[in-house]
């Protein structure tokens, strides 16, 4: 069935989140969290979030949530960019690994790292890409060896890329255990800690300047068993389901662009002068694309709690979100004008809008993956 | 909150998506395009009326099914999806519950409900799709409804040859309400109406696509295999799974009188009437020179793309979200 409006249930969670929000959300914003200092004040808000239980809502009570349903979710998502709420660093346990600790963790894995991650005492970052290996993730060469006496394996080999790398605390990553099983089979999903010695991380800026990438080295890095998340060998499926989260609706829920598309609106309208017949049509056109989104999503929550896997439709997602938020800073920069070239929120958004198309999985893989895997097209040869 | 249809919805869509696929093949597309066969199409006619279709938006006491405009949604997808050469989404989501709102002053409703009376609409002027085959023309302008039977009738060449569209001549009598939320929520029912239809256009101009490219070989490999085909494919796809569910919320929104229906339905034509076109070029264009020719069906579903799309009029639903959104209305101040 169809109803479109928050239930009684929900409207008093929503009502909540806003209060709350309201009274908490850091004025004036905090700097960029991609940067050493901010990132530290950005803790320090996640930190206030897990205190009034509102970091990881849809979680059980016992790993500090809320268990708010899907639909509590997408509400606390929408009140959270609404009140201009900081970006989440933690956003990597949460949102990426945390979905595939419940569904690949050992009991002992859950309640050891779940509650860390929702207290943000841990701070994960992903160790996925390498020079050689981008978008052909299973091309990585990154290597774990079994040291028996030892009783763990030792890690080698470097990750780049890896967003926050420089600030965060901890690391998830593919590394290869068997060199000599096929690219997808030979790889294994490891938990490292980044203060293990043999780690060294070196941050360096990104297009934004920030210092938000860091490329990680180990050397002969020693972590034990229980460093294993789903399986020796196990490694591509486990990543595939934190790819999924990435893509999906678990990262980029539609609170953060409706946000967006609220606050392109209001700058359109405050700059009247330069709303030329052209630029009010896209300022419409990015706004109504923020509330596709949302359809879009809330069907797919639907069918979600109906039992079905988004999988592949994923990258539905992923290719709508990115473009989309292009779209909505692109148009701000035209609205602005002259003045776009300045430091503002429109262009750090507007520098951060164009990752969108490349992590995750570039949107040209995402294209491959819709054709193949939604459409039922012939593989690429 | 809830989103997805529910099990009757979903039996009453696949009693139409079945029913269509046997009587309104591509052949009887074709059919409607001149010289044609009438008498194949006035067959689909009553083949629809006796599954009670024209009665869907009516509500029980008068004769109908009772359904809602979120009911309609689905259905008016697989009208679409089939391209139905006839004017089942004016008579059926428009007219029909129009005469019964209205307590059917002209005694139609009957003639409507057992399919022996055609309601076409009139659009721009005097052109109106399907005046040719209609027994009854709604106008809907300037604040009316009217319900008039045409005075005189020429026919008109049209791109899609199976919308049997006549300049009309009209009478000036006929007023059915003048009720202004109700003649809105005509105007709204058939814009949901078509950007229901093109959606379902989209979706078989999509199948038609996706089939061929997956067989057609060039360069010893289907063609579907080649990323310049998929991610054009993927786009089209892209498009139209992002319009369904606005389309669907604005059937919804309609259905249950929210405060924001008319920005809804604006937003669902934008979405649909955008996702369809693209999809009509990237089909013709993935398809290949055979797309391009009039033996091939794919035309039968772009061409009727087309003329709904061309229907709604883009300009009229960007004014009226830029009111709703308080835009200064398309120029500098």
């Amino acid at each position: 069935m169809i109803d479109l409006v928050d239930t009684a249930e929900e409207a008093r969670f929503r009502t909540s989140a806003r209060a709350w929000l309201r009274a908490n959300v850091p004025s004036p914003p905090l700097p960029s969290g991609d940067t050493r200092e901010g990132f530290a004040r950005h803790v320090e808000w996640e930190r206030r979030l897990f205190d009034a239980r509102w970091s990881v809502v849809s979680w059980p009570e016992r790993y500090g949530g809320r268990d708010a349903s899907l639909w509590e979710w997408l509400v606390f998502e929408e009140e959270y960019y609404a009140a201009g709420a900081p970006q989440r660093v933690t956003q990597n346990g949460i949102f990426l690994l945390a979905p595939t600790l419940y569904e690949f963790g050992t009991p002992a894995q859950q309640d050891h790292l779940l509650p860390r991650i929702a207290a943000a005492e841990d701070l994960w970052c992903q160790g996925w890409s390498e020079p050689e290996a981008g978008s052909d993730l299973a091309a990585v060469t990154s290597r774990a060896v079994r040291d028996d006496a030892a009783g763990g394996w030792r890690l080698s080999g470097q990750k780049t890329w890896t967003t926050r790398g420089a600030f965060c605390t901890h690391l998830f990553g593919l590394f290869r255990t068997d060199p000599t099983a096929g690219r997808h089979r030979g790889l294994t999903y490891f938990l490292v800690p980044l203060g293990a010695p043999g780690v060294t991380v070196r941050g360096f800026g990104r297009l934004d300047g920030d210092e938000g990438f860091a490329e990680v080295t180990f050397v002969d890095v020693l972590v034990p068993d229980e460093a294993v998340l789903g399986g020796v060998g196990n490694g591509w499926r486990v990543a595939m389901s934190t790819a999924s989260s990435e893509r999906g609706l678990s990262l980029r829920s539609p609170g953060r662009f409706l946000a967006t598309a609220d606050r392109l609106v209001a700058l359109a309208r405050s700059r009247a002068e330069a709303l030329s017949p052209r630029l009010r049509d896209r300022v419409i056109r990015a706004w109504v694309g923020a509330q596709a989104y949302q359809m879009f999503t809330r069907h797919q929550v639907s069918a979600m709690l109906d039992g079905a896997q988004p999988g592949a439709r994923a990258s539905l997602n992923k290719l709508f979100w990115s473009e989309l938020d292009i779209e909505l800073h692109e148009t701000a920069l035209e609205l602005l004008g002259a003045e776009a070239e300045t430091d503002t929120a429109w262009s750090r958004g507007f520098l951060f809008s164009l990752a969108g198309p490349i992590y995750a999985g570039t949107n040209e893989i995402q294209r491959t993956i819709v054709a193949e895997r939604v459409l039922g097209l012939p593989r690429a040869p | 909150m809830r989103f997805c249809l529910d099990a009757d919805q979903v039996a009453l869509r696949d009693a139409v998506r079945d029913m269509l696929a046997l009587e309104c093949p591509p052949a009887l597309v074709r059919a409607a395009w001149p010289p044609g066969d009438p008498a194949a199409v006035a067959a689909l006619w009553r083949d629809l009326a006796r599954m009670g279709l024209f009665g869907a938006a009516v509500s029980v006491h008068c004769g109908g099914l009772g359904l809602g405009e979120t009911d309609l949604v689905p259905i008016l997808t697989e009208v679409g999806y089939a391209a139905v050469p006839l004017p089942v989404a004016e008579t059926m989501a428009v007219a029909a519950p129009l005469l019964a709102a209205t307590g059917d002053p002209g005694g139609y409703l009957p003639g409507v409900l057992a399919g022996t009376t055609r309601v076409a609409i009139a659009g721009a002027g005097d052109l109106v799709p399907y005046g040719m085959l209609a027994d009854l023309v709604l106008v809907l302008r300037d604040g009316r409804a009217r319900i008039v039977e045409p005075l005189t009738t020429a026919v008109v060449s049209t791109v899609d040859g199976s919308r049997a569209a006549a300049r009309l001549a009209l009478p000036s009598a006929g007023t059915v309400t003048d009720d202004p939320e109700l003649v809105d929520l005509c105007l709204d029912r058939a814009d949901l109406a078509t950007a229901a239809q093109l959606l379902g256009l989209g979706r078989r101009m999509l199948d038609l696509t996706v089939g061929y490219v997956g067989t057609r070989r060039q360069f010893g490999a289907p063609i579907g295999s080649f990323q310049a085909v998929q991610h054009r494919l993927a786009d089209a796809l892209l498009g139209l799974e992002f319009a369904m569910p606005a389309v669907l919320a604005a059937g919804w929104a309609l259905a249950h009188r929210t405060g924001s229906r008319r920005q809804d339905v604006s937003i669902a034509v934008l979405l649909a009437g955008d996702a369809a076109r693209t999809m009509a070029k990237t089909a013709i264009q993935c398809h290949g020179a055979i797309g391009y020719t009039v033996e091939y069906d794919l035309h039968l579903y772009a061409k009727r793309t087309w003329a709904l799309a061309a229907s709604c009029g883009t300009d009229s639903h960007l004014d009226r979200l830029a009111a709703a959104l308080d835009l200064p209305k398309g120029g500098f101040p």
